[in-house]
């Protein structure tokens, strides 16, 4: 075969929605399976691992994104669904809810605005622009609800996903070597803060150090999520208008 | 199973009418996933099929996020212009955030029972 029948094979299967969707499955085992292989190192996330072939690939054959996404919105439709579906983990933490609730829901609201605030004001001083800014905001929340806060109040999904990815691995990876820094050794704040800070990504790699920790990061996200869809709009229309 | 997924479909599905009937910030998602909370809390004890279910959705949760991070591709420029502050405010602020939450919540929680902190040497 020469180089002309590949590229038209190409041409021909990059049209299929079949191929987009196939891309995405390779990648993301190709991206488990080195994170296994690492000993679960957060630094070898799966989905970034994933997310750089993919973008290599795109790259190398000249596909527009438009043309993978064909495909990939079949796994890319699942983030609603899923997004209901955290009610069940979070009812399984009601006893430990129960227990304290004015303090979770305080703690809670606090790292939800500290994590929007400080983002959107650190981010403004160094010159972002504002879609950047909006984008940026909804950054510790898990990505759907994040792309669906940025959405709406004017910033770019795409630009979130990612941003909401990194600030995954940004707390999964740095954030207990500061905890230790810091000096805060009580592992259901540790975990708690996680949640809030990092959600999925954080939750993840708490369930990995300590499991009262991964229990109290899985409720601080499930809530966090909460807080901040149920806030941060309202907060940005207000202030912004 | 099927009755599982389809549960969920329907929140979701309440949730995007509710959202955009009331012209809410909120994504429909978590108003489905409200909508749910509060009926797993009214029945108390949630059929295994619907908990098999859910636990099959969120076991690969992150592949869910791989489609939308690739779109990476295409805010290059964006990414390029404002790299300074996209850095910054993800490396400080979210460190900040954990730090500032962790030592709220450590102070707020009633005291640690033994093997809920963290020991020297550990």
């Amino acid at each position: 075969m020469n180089e002309t029948d590949i590229t038209q094979l190409w041409v021909y299967l990059s049209a299929k929605p079949l191929t987009g969707l196939t891309i995405t499955l390779v990648a993301y085992a190709i991206g488990f399976w080195l994170y296994q292989k690492s000993d679960r190192n957060p630094i070898c996330n799966p989905v970034v691992i994933a997310i750089a072939l993919i973008a290599m690939l795109l790259k190398v054959t000249g596909t527009p994104y438009a043309t993978y996404f064909e495909g990939a919105q079949f796994v890319h439709f699942l983030l609603g669904p899923a997004t209901v579906a955290l009610a069940v983990p979070l009812f399984r933490q009601t006893e430990t809810l129960k227990r304290a609730l004015p303090v979770i829901a305080f703690g809670v609201l606090f790292g939800s605005l500290v994590a929007s605030a400080s983002t959107v004001i650190l981010a403004w001083a160094l010159g972002a622009s504002p879609e950047t800014l909006a984008s940026l905001a909804p950054k510790s929340v898990t990505t759907p609800v994040a792309m669906g806060i940025a959405e709406n109040i004017g910033g770019v999904p795409a630009l979130t996903a990612v941003c909401v990815i990194a600030t995954g691995i940004v707390g999964a990876t740095l954030g207990p070597m500061v905890m230790n820094m810091a000096r805060l050794k009580d592992w259901r704040a540790r975990g708690f803060a996680m949640g809030v800070a990092s959600h999925g990504i954080g939750t993840a790699r708490a369930f990995q150090v300590n499991e009262t920790a991964g229990a109290f990061s899985g409720l601080a996200m499930g809530l966090n999520t909460l807080a901040t869809a149920l806030t941060i709009p309202f907060l940005w229309h207000w202030i912004f208008g | 199973m099927i009755a599982a997924f389809a549960l969920i479909l329907v929140c979701q599905l309440f949730g995007e009418v509710v959202s955009e009937l009331f012209d809410l910030p909120v994504p429909g998602p978590v108003i489905g996933l409200v909508l749910l909370f509060i009926g797993l809390l009214i029945k108390r004890k949630p059929p295994k099929v619907l908990t098999d279910a859910a636990d099959n959705l969120l076991i690969h949760f992150s592949l869910l996020f791989v489609p939308a991070g690739v779109g990476v591709v295409t805010q290059m420029d964006r990414l390029k212009g404002d790299w300074l502050p996209i850095t910054a405010a993800l490396v400080i602020s979210t460190l900040l955030t954990m730090v500032l939450t962790a030592f709220l919540m450590s102070k707020l929680l009633p005291k640690a029972k033994p093997g809920e902190r963290l020991e020297d040497g550990q």
